[in-house]
């Protein structure tokens, strides 16, 4: 018996021939905030996808609470898409997308309640959507649209939110209220929130822990403990610098000898985590 | 008054038992295509639909050639050319345009060809307009139960899937992360789309049959403010359009040249495109994205210092 919602045991994927992942192995405990960072194609998506059910693994499992998840995960799990694939002139309100997230994989249609309308505004309050909550959805901000789809997420009341990058293409001041969101749901609801991200710096305040994916591999501790230079060497298994500058973290492709050349990614192709400002 | 009405309303046309079956047959088509036409082009399936009514042209020709009625030809070959679809690729993206091209093009060449046989065989071109262009006035009444059945078929299929169809068209990871089973119900959906293309392939004939599922759609979208309601304005735009069309074709008989009444599909394309157009005087809420954009703009300071308070 463990007391782990989410437990990925030496997990291994191959697609098409490729070896995507392999030796994955990480826990998530009840509201626990992780963030799932890596550079792009390291095996972030895949592993999301993995855990959502949506790509088998070739070797070992994956857990939920404990037992071998089913394919539908059993309601546990929330999951937050990148982007919308709608038109700004689908006559679909914000509102009718967070209802969606009751039973929009049920057929038939449901009768207007009184229940599920206190249901919706609940979810798009504990978002701070209330305010566009009757605009279309797909005239609304990218910040704005990835609210809609976490209060959709979490009107299934779900154990587990996995979000795929949600922060890419924002601005940063939404970065930083979407963060904030989702670090007060992990805290009050007790919700374990996975999220992943290219850049670590806008969950730094707000993750207890990192699972960090490079090259099929993935290392998991706390912050401190993974974001290291040698850890992190030995996961994309060439030499990379671990920089804090002006409390943000630098991930670059170095050599030893050489002074860390941040805007020579290199071979590699690693840099996470550049300073946008 | 009285002679007002009966100016434009030809004495005589609700007691034409021809009228009759058109006005009947095209309520079930128009209401069918509008509700199947607004999740088309949501799903932005719009030319998939037009290319299930070219390959229907195929099967209207081939039933024709082999002395079927054109229905269940229309209906054969569409719901093949959705299978057909669905085997090359239709549900990606990308995939999506190329699969449907390709069966449009190998559709439309067959089509030609029996068309064609045809023509020679029979020796008279009237066979190949119905076709193309539709036949409201010779809709032969022992097909009307199947009409009719096969649209009521084709409005329960999308009812129960609207909600997960929808969801699909959100985003299709989502609702396979949720458990929908989205290839299962895209070739569900495509097979209702055969069938609402076909019916209105009886109607306004089998080229323009786009026009029906694709117009009252696309001008209800524009002023619904909900999925449901845009149904349900689709399915009147387009019996209104078709009403309308079969009265202007039934008066049009003493329009020049006189004795030959104007084709009903005409009119009723035509009303669809003047409806459309017509969303485009008044749109209720057009500047609701600006309205939005100004209220961002107000609120942001507020809304986000609320919500994003550093921890």
């Amino acid at each position: 018996m463990t007391s782990d919602l989410l437990r990925l045991e030496n997990v291994g994927v191959r697609l098409g021939g490729r070896q995507i992942l392999s030796g994955v192995s990480f826990t998530v405990a009840p509201g626990q905030f992780t963030g799932l960072i890596g550079p792009n194609g390291a095996g972030k998506t895949t592993l999301l996808r993995v855990i959502l059910g949506l790509t088998p693994t070739t070797e070992g499992r994956v857990l939920l609470n404990g037992s071998p998840r089913t394919r539908r995960g059993g309601g546990l799990i929330g999951y937050v898409p990148q982007k919308l694939a709608i038109d700004q002139d689908v006559p679909l309100r914000a509102r009718d997308v967070v209802a969606l997230g009751i039973d929009g994989h049920k057929l038939g249609f449901p009768l207007p309640s009184a229940k599920r309308k206190n249901q919706v505004n609940e979810a798009l309050r504990a978002v701070g959507a209330e305010s566009y909550a009757d605009a279309r959805i797909g005239e609304l901000s990218g910040g704005e649209q990835q609210r809609v789809l976490i209060a959709h997420a979490l009107i299934g009341k779900p154990n587990l939110l996995l979000l795929d990058e949600p922060l890419a293409n924002l601005d940063l001041k939404s970065e930083q209220g979407i963060v904030s969101v989702l670090a007060r749901l992990a805290r009050e609801q007790q919700i374990a929130v996975l999220i992943s991200a290219h850049d670590m710096n806008p969950l730094m305040r707000e993750t207890d822990t990192v699972v960090y994916v490079a090259a099929g591999r993935a290392a998991a501790g706390r912050t401190g403990e993974v974001i290291r230079t040698e850890v992190l060497s030995a996961l994309y298994g060439s030499h990379v610098e671990v920089l804090h500058v002006h409390g943000r973290i630098l991930v670059i492709a170095g050599d030893e000898q050489q002074e860390p050349q941040a805007h020579h990614p290199s071979d590699t192709g690693v840099v996470v985590g550049l300073d946008r400002n | 008054m009285g002679h007002f009405f009966s100016y434009i309303v030809e004495p005589g046309l609700l007691s034409s038992g021809p009228v009759r079956t058109a006005l009947l047959v095209g309520t079930v088509v128009a209401v069918t295509s509008g509700v199947v036409g607004v999740l088309t082009v949501i799903r932005g399936q719009s030319f998939a639909g037009h290319s299930l009514a070219d390959v229907a042209t195929t099967g209207g020709a081939g039933a024709f050639l082999v002395g079927l009625n054109q229905f269940w030809g229309f209906l054969i070959a569409g719901v093949a050319g959705a299978a057909i679809m669905e085997l090359i690729g239709v549900q990606r993206r990308r995939g999506r345009d190329v699969a449907t091209g390709v069966v449009l093009g190998a559709g439309l060449g067959a089509a030609a060809l029996f068309l064609y046989l045809g023509t020679q065989t029979s020796s008279t071109t009237g066979a190949s307009f119905t076709i193309l262009f539709g036949s409201m006035f010779v809709i032969s009444p022992d097909t009307v139960p199947a009409l009719i059945a096969s649209g009521v078929l084709a409005l329960v299929v999308v009812a129960l899937l609207s909600r997960v169809l929808l969801l699909t068209s959100l985003s299709p990871e989502l609702a396979a992360a949720r458990g929908v089973p989205v290839r299962a119900v895209g070739i569900a959906y495509l097979a209702a789309l055969a069938v609402a293309v076909s019916l209105s392939a009886v109607v306004i004939g089998a080229v323009l049959s786009t026009a029906l599922l694709i117009g009252p759609a696309a001008t209800s979208l524009r002023v619904a403010k909900r999925p449901s309601m845009a149904m349900l304005a689709a399915a009147l735009i387009g019996t209104a359009a078709t009403w309308l069309g079969i009265l202007l074709a039934y008066d049009s008989y003493y329009w020049p040249p006189r004795g030959h009444g104007w084709p009903v599909s005409f009119f009723v394309v035509v009303l669809v495109v003047v409806g459309y157009l017509l969303s485009y005087v008044r749109r209720p809420g057009r500047d609701r994205r600006a309205q939005v954009a100004a209220r961002a703009q107000e609120e942001a300071p507020t809304r986000e210092a609320g919500a994003c308070s550093p921890a």
